[in-house]
C-alpha cells in the first residue's frame, strides 16, 4: 500500500490490525490495561466476523433441518441415536436455543464495546478541523497541486475562502507567521454513519430479544413453567402450563375458532409441546368468509370478530383479513389460516350387499367418527373434511365459454376396519359432466401418498343414484337372476331348434358362476379364473365366450330393470339408456375393487367454519423498527456521503508573488477523490489565475 | 441511445438550482410527475392511501434518478411512450394480442420479452467480441442493445401489469408477484445498475462479463417460460395483496442485481489477476479489465446491493408483521435473507476494516452469489415455508 496514505497522518484507526495498512495507534484507555484487553477482545473485528458467520452457518443449520415437528418424525428420520444429539443441541428449535439466544447476544456485546470505542474517534473525526499540517507535511500526501499567482495573499485568501464555501466545505483558519492555514471538511455526517449503523443494530438486537423466547426459556429452565403435551381440553390443562394474561411479555400464539364460539386463550407452540396463554379478553367469531377467484383460487380470507372485554362499554365489531391485522391493547390479532368448524352433513347409505335394499340416512360433523355395523363386519366412518368447491378449467364441450368449472362440495371420509386398516374416499355431491353423461364421482385410494382411484356411477334420469343401485341389487339377487338365466337360455335354444335340459342347466350355471365372479371381483377376477382353470391356448377363446355369456346376461338383466321401472321399451332401447348401460355395467366391475359396504351419498350440508387466528403481543417490535431506521440511515450515509477533507495554504512566494499549495484527502475511495481532487484543484487554479495565464505546480 | 459525457459533470458546478437543469430535465420531470397525477386521478378506486404514496414517492425518486443518470430521462420517456400505446392498442381487448401486428410481434408483454431475452444474447456476444477485439463500434452497439433491451423489458412488464387488468379487474397486480416477473426485474435492475458503472467508468470491457449474469436469468427465464409454462398470469393469494409489495421485491432486487453484477466483476478479477501471473503479455491479460477498476466497482455495487437488501429486509420484516403476525418468524426466506446480509456486511467490513483488497474479496463476492442464488432460488426448490409462492 501506498505509505503517503493521508488517513495515516488524520485517523485513528484504532481497531484495525491490518498489517498493510499501519495506523497511528492512541488508546485512551491506556490507564486500564487489563481492563482494555477484555474490552479489545469483545471489541475487535475478528471476533466481530467471527459472530457474524457462526450466526449465518446457525442459521442455516435452522433452514435446512426442519423446525418443531413432532419428535416421532426426527425420530425415524435420524434413528433414536442422532436423534437425542440433536435434541440435547437444541437443533430443534435452533432459534429459540439458549446457545442461539447466547450468540445474539454476544454480537450486541461485540457491538455495544465496538461503539464504546469507535464512537469518540468518529465523534472527533467529523467535528475536529486537522490544523497543524504544514507545506511539508501536505507534500508528503497524495493529492497535492501547487501553484503560484500574482494576486495578493488577501484577495487569494478572500477567493479561496468563497471557493470553500461554495463546495460545500466548512472551514476553519489560522495565521502561522506569514502562513495561512485553511483546513476544511465536508461530510462529516460520513462517521455519524457508523453510529447509526451500529446503534441500530444494537437496538435491533434489544428489541428482538425482547420479543423472542427468552423469558419462557429461562422460565422453563427455572421450572417456574412446563410444556403441556397431551391432547386435552383447555380447562384441564394444568396451572403450570399456563401464562396469566399479564405474566408475559410478549408472545406469539395460535388459536382456532368455530363460527359462533368464542376463546379467550391462545395457544404456544413449543417444540413438542404447547403453552396455554390467557387473554384479558374473549373473541368470538361471527362469521369467516373465502371469497375465490373465478378460477377457484382463493382471494380473500375474512373473519368478522367481536371482542368482548369488560373495559368495554359495548363489545368491539371488527373484521379482519390477511395484511389487515387488529390491533387491540396491544395484542395483534391476525387472520392467519382457515379450518372445518364443525360443519353438518347429512348423508344416505346406499349398500352394496345382496339383498339389502333399504338405504339408510345419517348425519354427522366433520371431524367426527361414527362406528357402523355392516355386512363386512363392525367398521368406523371417520370423516374427516369438507369441501364447498371444486373448481377445476373446464374440459367438456358442455361447458363452452367458461374457464373454469366449479363441481360443487365433496367430502374426504375414511373406513376402518375391525383390524384398524383404513381406505380413503372422496366423494362429491353432485352428479359431475364426463364424457356428455352425469355421473357420481367417488374416489378411494389405500394411503393418501396414492392417487384416488375414482369410480363413476351413472346417474340415472332423476340425477339419482336409483337405477345404478337397482341394477346391482338386481345382479346379486340370485333368485332373479338364475329365473332369467333360465328364462333367456331356454329362449335362445329354442330359437336355435335345442332342447336338452342338462345342456340349458349348464349353461345357466355358468351364467351363474361367471355374475358371482363379476360381483366380487370385476373383470379381475374373470380373468383370473379363466387362468386358472382353462388351458393357456384355449384362454383366448374361452375368455371371449365368457365374455358373451356374461354380457348377455347382464343385458338381459338391465332390459328387466328397465321393464321394472316401467320403461317404454316398445321403440327399443333408446340412446341414452344404452349409454346408461355401459357406463353402469363398467362402474358395476369396479365395486369389488372399491372396498366400501355402501356407497355414501352427501345429501345435504351446513357450512360451519373456524377460523385461525395468529395472535401476538411483541412490544420490542418498535425497538425492531427505531434501529431498523437507524440502521439503514446509517449505511447511507456511511456509503454515500463521501467524509472529505481540503487545505488550502497561503503564504508569500518569490517575486511579489503568492504561493498556494492545495491538498486534500478523502477518506474512503482514493480513486473517486482523487478524480474529484483534479477537478476541485482545477477549478481553483482558475480562479486564482484568472488575471493571468499559465499554471502553476 | 449511447450515454452522454454530461454523466461525469457531478453538481460541483454550485450554479442555481434551476440553472443546473437543462430544459430537458423539466420537461422529463413535468411529464413524469403529469403522469403520476393522471393514473392517480384515474385509478383512485383501485388505490389505498399507501399506494398513492408510494405512487408519487416513485414519481419523485424516479425524477431525481432521471436529474442524476441522465440517460434514464430518454428510457423512462420511451417506455412510457410504448407502454401507453400497447395500452391504447389493447383497449379492453386481451385477445388483441394475438391479431394486433404491433402487440402480436412487438409489445404486447409476451413478445417484448421474448425481444428482450434475444437482445440480451446478442448483447453478450457483441460485449465478448469488444472485449478481444476493442472494436468501438461493436462496443457501441452492444451498449445500444442493452439500452433496447432494457426498455423492452420495462415495456413487457408494464404491459403485463395492464394485461393483468385485463384478465380481470381481481386479477390485476404489478408483476413482481411471483418467480417468472421477479427474474425479468433481475435482468432490468442487474443490466442497469452495469450500464451506470459502463458510463461512469467509460469502458465497455465489463459488459461481457456483466451480461453473462443477466444471460443466466434470461435462460432461466426461457426454460421456465417453455418447459414449466410459467408465463401466466396467475392471480394473487391474499397474502400477497398489499402495498407492501411494490417495495419490498423491487429493493430486494436492487440488492440481488448488484451482488450478482459483483459476482461477475470478481470473476473477471479472479481471470485476469491469475492471467497477469501466468503472463502479463498474453491476450487475457492485457484484454481483460483492468484491476483496480474491477476491485473498485466490486465494491460499490456490493455497498449498493448492501445498502438496498437492508432496506428490503426491512421492509419484509414489516410486511411480515402484518401479513403474518410476527415481523421476523425465521421462515427458510428469511433467515436466508438474514445468511445473504450477515455475509456481506462481514465482507464490507473486511474490506474496510481490515483493508483487505483484490483477490480474497474478489472469491468471497463470486461465493456470495451462490449464497444470494440460494436465497432466492434455492430456498425456494428446497425448503418449505411462508413464502411457498413461486415454486419450480
Ligand atoms: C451485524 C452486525 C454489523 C453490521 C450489519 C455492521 C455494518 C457495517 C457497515 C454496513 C459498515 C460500513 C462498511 C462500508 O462503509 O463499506 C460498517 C463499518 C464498520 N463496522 Fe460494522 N457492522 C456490524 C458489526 C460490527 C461490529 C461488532 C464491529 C466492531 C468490531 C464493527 C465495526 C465496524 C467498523 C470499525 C466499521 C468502519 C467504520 C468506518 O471506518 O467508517 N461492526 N459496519
Amino acid at each position: 500500500m501506498d505509505n503517503r496514505d493521508p488517513r495515516r497522518l488524520i485517523r485513528h484507526n484504532r481497531h484495525s490490525s491490518s498489517h498493510d495498512r499501519p495506523t497511528v495507534t492512541q488508546s485512551p484507555h491506556k490507564k486500564h490495561p487489563q481492563h482494555l484487553s477484555l474490552l479489545e477482545f469483545l471489541g475487535s473485528m475478528n471476533l466481530a466476523i467471527t459472530i457474524l458467520v457462526v450466526l449465518a452457518i446457525a442459521s442455516i443449520i435452522g433452514t435446512v433441518l426442519q423446525q418443531n415437528q413432532p419428535y416421532t418424525d426426527y425420530i425415524i428420520k435420524f434413528g433414536p441415536f442422532w436423534h437425542e444429539v440433536f435434541k440435547a443441541l437444541d437443533l430443534y428449535d435452533v432459534y429459540g436455543s439458549l446457545w442461539f439466544l447466547g450468540l445474539l447476544g454476544f454480537l450486541l456485546l461485540s457491538t455495544s464495546v465496538c461503539i464504546y470505542r469507535n464512537a469518540p474517534v468518529m465523534w472527533r473525526d467529523m467535528r475536529v478541523f486537522r490544523m497543524k499540517v504544514t507545506p511539508k507535511s501536505l507534500r508528503l500526501m497524495h493529492n497535492v497541486h501547487e501553484l503560484e499567482t500574482d494576486q495578493p495573499s488577501e484577495t487569494v485568501r478572500q477567493k479561496a475562502e468563497q471557493f470553500l464555501t461554495r463546495q460545500g466545505f466548512r472551514f476553519k483558519s489560522r495565521q502561522d507567521g506569514e502562513l495561512t492555514i485553511l483546513s476544511a471538511m465536508k461530510g462529516g455526517w460520513n462517521r455519524m454513519g457508523y453510529i447509526f449503523t451500529h446503534t441500530g443494530i444494537v437496538v435491533i438486537c434489544i428489541g428482538g430479544l425482547m420479543d423472542g423466547n427468552l423469558i419462557f426459556t429461562i422460565k422453563e429452565w427455572r421450572d417456574q413453567i412446563r410444556l403441556e403435551t397431551r391432547n386435552i381440553p383447555v380447562s384441564e390443562v394444568p396451572a403450570i402450563s399456563r401464562l396469566k394474561p399479564d405474566e408475559s411479555f410478549s408472545f406469539r400464539g395460535s388459536v382456532s375458532i368455530p363460527e359462533g364460539e368464542r376463546a379467550n386463550v391462545v395457544f404456544l407452540n413449543v417444540r413438542d409441546g404447547y403453552l396455554v396463554q390467557e387473554l384479558p379478553f374473549a373473541i368470538e367469531l361471527k362469521d369467516f368468509r373465502i371469497e375465490h377467484y373465478p378460477s377457484g383460487q382463493p382471494k380473500s380470507f375474512e373473519s368478522d370478530l367481536v371482542i368482548h372485554d369488560d373495559q368495554l362499554d359495548k363489545p368491539l365489531e371488527k373484521t379482519i383479513a390477511v395484511n389487515h391485522p387488529l390491533i387491540y391493547r396491544g395484542y395483534a390479532i391476525y387472520q392467519a389460516s382457515f379450518a372445518d368448524g364443525g360443519s353438518k352433513l347429512e348423508f344416505r347409505l346406499w349398500p352394496f350387499y345382496e339383498r339389502q335394499d333399504e338405504t339408510t340416512d345419517l348425519e354427522m360433523t366433520v371431524n367426527s367418527s361414527v362406528e357402523l355395523d355392516t355386512p363386512a363386519g363392525p367398521m368406523t366412518l371417520e370423516l374427516d373434511s369438507f369441501k364447498e368447491f371444486n373448481v377445476f378449467p373446464a374440459s367438456e364441450p358442455e361447458q363452452k365459454g367458461k374457464q373454469f368449472v366449479n363441481y360443487g362440495p365433496s367430502v374426504v371420509f375414511r373406513l376402518r376396519d375391525a383390524s384398524g386398516q383404513a381406505r380413503e374416499y372422496q366423494n362429491y355431491m353432485s352428479p359431475i359432466l364426463q364424457d356428455g353423461r352425469y355421473v357420481f364421482v367417488t374416489g378411494v385410494r389405500e394411503s393418501s401418498a396414492e392417487p384416488f382411484r375414482f369410480l363413476s356411477i351413472p346417474a340415472d334420469r332423476d340425477m339419482s343414484l336409483k337405477r345404478f343401485m337397482a341394477f346391482h341389487r338386481l345382479i346379486q339377487d340370485t333368485d332373479r337372476v338364475r329365473q332369467i338365466a333360465v328364462m333367456s337360455t331356454r329362449a335362445a335354444m329354442s330359437t336355435a331348434n335345442l332342447q336338452d335340459e342338462k345342456l340349458q342347466a349348464n349353461v345357466v350355471n355358468s351364467m351363474m358362476r361367471l355374475l358371482k365372479l363379476f360381483n366380487e371381483g370385476g373383470y379381475v377376477a374373470l380373468d383370473d379364473f379363466i387362468r386358472q382353470s382353462v388351458p393357456e391356448e384355449k384362454q383366448m377363446n374361452v375368455g371371449q365366450a365368457y365374455m358373451k355369456i356374461l354380457q348377455n346376461l347382464l343385458r338381459d338383466l338391465y332390459m328387466q330393470l328397465l321393464i321394472d321401472e316401467g320403461v317404454d321399451l316398445s321403440q327399443g332401447v333408446s340412446d341414452q339408456d344404452a349409454a346408461f348401460y355401459d357406463d353402469a355395467v363398467n362402474n358395476l366391475a369396479g365395486i369389488g375393487a372399491y372396498g366400501a359396504p355402501f356407497y355414501l351419498q352427501l345429501t345435504d350440508y351446513e357450512l360451519r367454519e373456524a377460523t385461525g387466528l395468529q395472535i401476538t403481543r411483541s412490544p420490542g417490535k418498535d425497538l425492531v423498527y427505531l434501529g431498523s431506521f437507524l440502521l439503514i440511515v446509517g449505511i447511507f450515509m456511511m456509503f454515500y456521503i463521501a467524509h472529505q477533507r481540503l487545505w488550502i495554504l497561503i503564504w508569500p512566494g518569490n517575486e511579489g508573488k503568492t504561493a498556494v499549495l492545495f491538498s486534500g484527502a478523502g477518506d474512503r475511495n482514493r480513486r473517486d477523490f482523487t478524480e474529484r481532487f483534479v477537478l476541485l484543484a482545477d477549478k481553483l487554479a482558475g480562479l486564482l489565475q484568472k488575471n493571468r495565464s499559465g499554471t502553476g505546480d | 441511445m449511447s450515454v452522454p459525457e454530461s454523466v461525469m459533470n457531478e453538481n460541483s458546478e454550485q450554479g442555481g438550482f434551476l440553472a443546473r437543469h437543462s430544459v430537458y430535465d423539466w420537461i422529463f420531470a413535468v411529464l413524469l410527475l403529469a403522469g403520476s397525477v393522471v393514473a392517480w386521478r384515474k385509478y383512485t378506486y383501485l388505490m389505498d392511501g399507501y399506494e398513492v404514496g408510494i405512487l408519487f414517492g416513485t414519481a419523485v425518486s424516479l425524477v431525481g434518478l432521471g436529474w442524476f443518470w441522465k440517460p434514464v430521462r430518454t428510457l423512462m420517456l420511451a417506455v412510457a411512450a410504448l407502454s401507453l400505446f400497447a395500452v391504447w392498442l389493447y383497449g379492453n381487448d386481451l385477445a388483441l394480442a394475438e391479431s394486433n401486428f404491433f402487440l402480436k410481434f412487438l409489445i404486447s408483454s409476451q413478445s417484448a420479452i421474448m425481444w428482450m431475452s434475444a437482445l440480451f444474447f446478442m448483447a453478450t456476444a457483441a460485449y465478448f467480441i469488444h472485449l478481444f477485439s476493442r472494436n468501438e463500434f461493436v462496443g457501441k452497439v452492444a451498449t445500444a442493445m442493452v439500452w433496447s433491451a432494457t426498455t423492452l423489458c420495462f415495456v413487457g412488464l408494464m404491459v403485463r401489469w395492464r394485461e393483468s387488468y385485463l384478465i380481470h379487474i381481481d386479477v390485476g397486480h404489478i408483476p413482481v408477484s411471483n418467480l417468472y416477473e421477479v427474474f425479468i426485474l433481475f435482468a432490468i435492475i442487474t443490466a442497469l445498475i452495469y450500464l451506470y458503472y459502463e458510463a461512469r467508468y467509460r469502458t465497455r470491457t465489463m459488459g461481457a462479463f456483466a451480461l453473462l449474469v443477466i444471460s443466466a436469468a434470461v435462460g432461466f427465464l426461457l426454460w421456465y417460460h417453455f418447459a414449466k409454462d410459467a408465463s401466466g398470469i396467475q392471480p394473487l393469494v391474499p397474502a400477497l395483496q398489499s402495498y407492501w409489495m411494490k417495495i419490498h421485491v423491487p429493493a430486494n432486487f436492487v440488492g440481488y442485481g448488484a451482488f450478482g453484477l459483483a459476482a461477475m466483476l470478481g470473476l473477471a478479477y479472479l481471470i485476469k489477476d491469475s492471467a497477469v501471473r501466468r503472463n502479463p503479455e498474453g491476450l487475457l491479460a492485457r484484454r481483460l479489465p483492468e484491476l483496480d477498476m474491477l476491485d473498485d466497482v466490486m465494491h460499490k455495487a456490493i455497498a449498493l446491493g448492501f445498502a438496498f437488501f437492508t432496506i428490503a429486509t426491512v421492509l419484509g420484516a414489516m410486511w411480515a408483521a402484518e401479513a403474518w403476525g410476527g415481523y421476523w418468524s425465521w421462515d427458510p426466506k428469511e433467515t436466508w435473507a438474514l445468511i445473504v446480509w450477515l455475509n456481506y456486511a462481514a465482507w464490507l467490513h473486511m474490506r474496510l476494516t481490515k483493508g483487505w483488497r483484490g483477490r480474497p474479496l474478489a472469491w468471497w463476492a463470486v461465493i456470495g452469489l451462490f449464497v444470494t442464488t440460494f436465497a432466492f432460488l434455492g430456498v425456494n426448490m428446497f425448503l418449505s415455508g411462508l413464502h411457498s409462492y413461486g415454486e419450480l
